[in-house]
């Protein structure tokens, strides 16, 4: 074997190619994270409708990500939906109480997310707390009945 | 009518044969201890089944990625969605266009030089006088082609992915003005490790398990002439991209199908 320095070098360019890809595409297209998952800060929050709001969707404020949506369930106390969000643990104990939550969606056919924005009660949630104030999904049917039947009452 | 459904059943025989043998020989030369020779071997293989097919498949990994970049901008741009392109590549490419054209490029590329390797070294009787000095051919010929071929396939279909993404963005991004941030924001909010990436690299596995091991069979087990290495190449190629073809229907339905 003459050429076996120049063959195993190729051989492991290939190989070093083939797992900085595999990173590539863990952190830069599934933007998977290596820093291990922050010390959770849940909240929940129901929802009378939550639309197509999916788990792993985005909980934004002043439209930066602070968190992703971890469940999305049934409350078989009230029929409403009941979202737990996770939050950056650096906002802990740093949402005023009074925080509101909504279902957004982002462009006209986009994905949906959840929005905070944030109150001024001086009180402050803290892990597990529930968020009070929300607002529901933008449901394009709902809304074209409601235009539909105010055109019929005109 | 007797002949006729005696000839079905000589058939059926033939295949169940055939299967029987493929699978011992894949059993007695993929399993077993590797040694420093044997790697040695392996490493060769890698080379020429591995490191020899990047340029193809790179190649068509960009040409594709840029298709789907122009294909996916003029069909999103109707609903004013160009903003989902990243999207559309990433998942496009991971789930399906990396693992299964790389796997056809690879068994055009590679499966059959293996089987026409094999098969001329069986037509001059390299393996019968392997079997006379008391080597195992199996050992010293299959073995390493197969693992070469295990292995070089997932590492071939990463880089397919990769710059298949990346020419999507040289496409959408640099050219037709999707904004950069929306690209790989809509792809990292949609594209998950293990539901796409993973999932992608299993079908590749099980893609180059089966290509690798349709063209070292054929090989192996061709009839020796001139004629039998012209055909056993042939079906290599064609049996090795319709098992590919038919495998990764079955593998989406298990896996993006919703049965569970």
């Amino acid at each position: 074997m003459k050429r076996s320095k120049t063959m195993e070098l190729g051989v492991g360019l290939f190989m070093l190619a083939g797992i900085l890809g595999l990173l590539f595409l863990a952190l830069r297209v599934s933007g998977l994270s290596l820093e291990p998952p922050a010390d959770d800060f849940r909240l929940e929050a129901n929802f009378a409708n939550i639309g197509g709001l999916k788990s792993r969707a985005r909980v934004t404020m002043a439209g930066v990500t602070v968190g992703r949506v971890e469940s999305v369930e049934l409350d078989p106390e009230w029929y409403d939906a009941r979202v737990v969000l996770t939050l950056d643990d650096e906002l802990e104990a740093s949402l005023p109480e009074d925080t509101t939550a909504a279902i957004l969606t982002s462009g006209l056919l986009g994905e949906q997310y959840v929005g905070l924005s944030v109150g001024g009660a001086p009180e402050m949630l803290a892990d597990g707390d529930r968020i009070r104030d929300t607002q529901s999904a933008l449901v394009l049917e709902e809304l074209i009945q409601q235009f539909v039947s105010n055109m019929a009452k005109e | 009518m007797m002949a006729t459904i005696q000839r079905l059943g000589r058939r059926g025989c033939d295949v169940t044969e055939g299967l029987g043998r493929a699978t011992l020989m894949l059993a007695q030369s993929a399993i077993g201890v590797p040694s420093v020779e044997g790697l040695r071997l392996w490493l060769r293989q890698m080379h020429f089944v591995g490191v020899m097919s990047l340029a193809i498949v790179l190649v068509s990994g960009l040409f594709i990625g840029m298709v789907l970049g122009l294909q996916g901008y003029t069909l999103l741009v109707d609903f004013g969605a160009e903003e989902a392109l990243g999207q559309m590549v990433a998942l496009s490419l991971l789930r399906e266009l990396a693992p299964v054209v790389a796997a056809l490029l690879f068994a055009g590329r590679a499966g059959s030089a293996l089987t026409a390797e094999i098969g001329l070294m069986k037509a001059t009787e390299q393996l019968t006088s392997m079997e006379m000095i008391g080597v195992d051919p199996l050992r010293r010929i299959v073995a390493p082609r197969l693992w070469a071929g295990f292995v070089a396939l997932p590492l071939l279909t990463i880089g397919f992915g990769v710059i298949g993404i990346w020419g999507g963005e040289l496409v959408g991004v640099k050219w037709l003005g999707v904004f950069e941030g929306s690209y790989w924001g809509n792809m990292q909010a949609s594209v998950g490790f293990a539901d796409d990436v993973l999932n992608g690299l299993i079908k590749s596995l099980v893609f180059a398990v089966v290509v690798t091991w349709i063209a070292v069979y054929q090989g192996y087990a061709l009839l020796p002439t001139s004629e039998g290495i012209a055909r056993a190449t042939t079906r290599t190629v064609v049996h090795a991209s319709l098992a590919v073809l038919g495998l990764d229907f079955v593998l989406t339905a298990l896996m993006f199908g919703g049965l569970s």
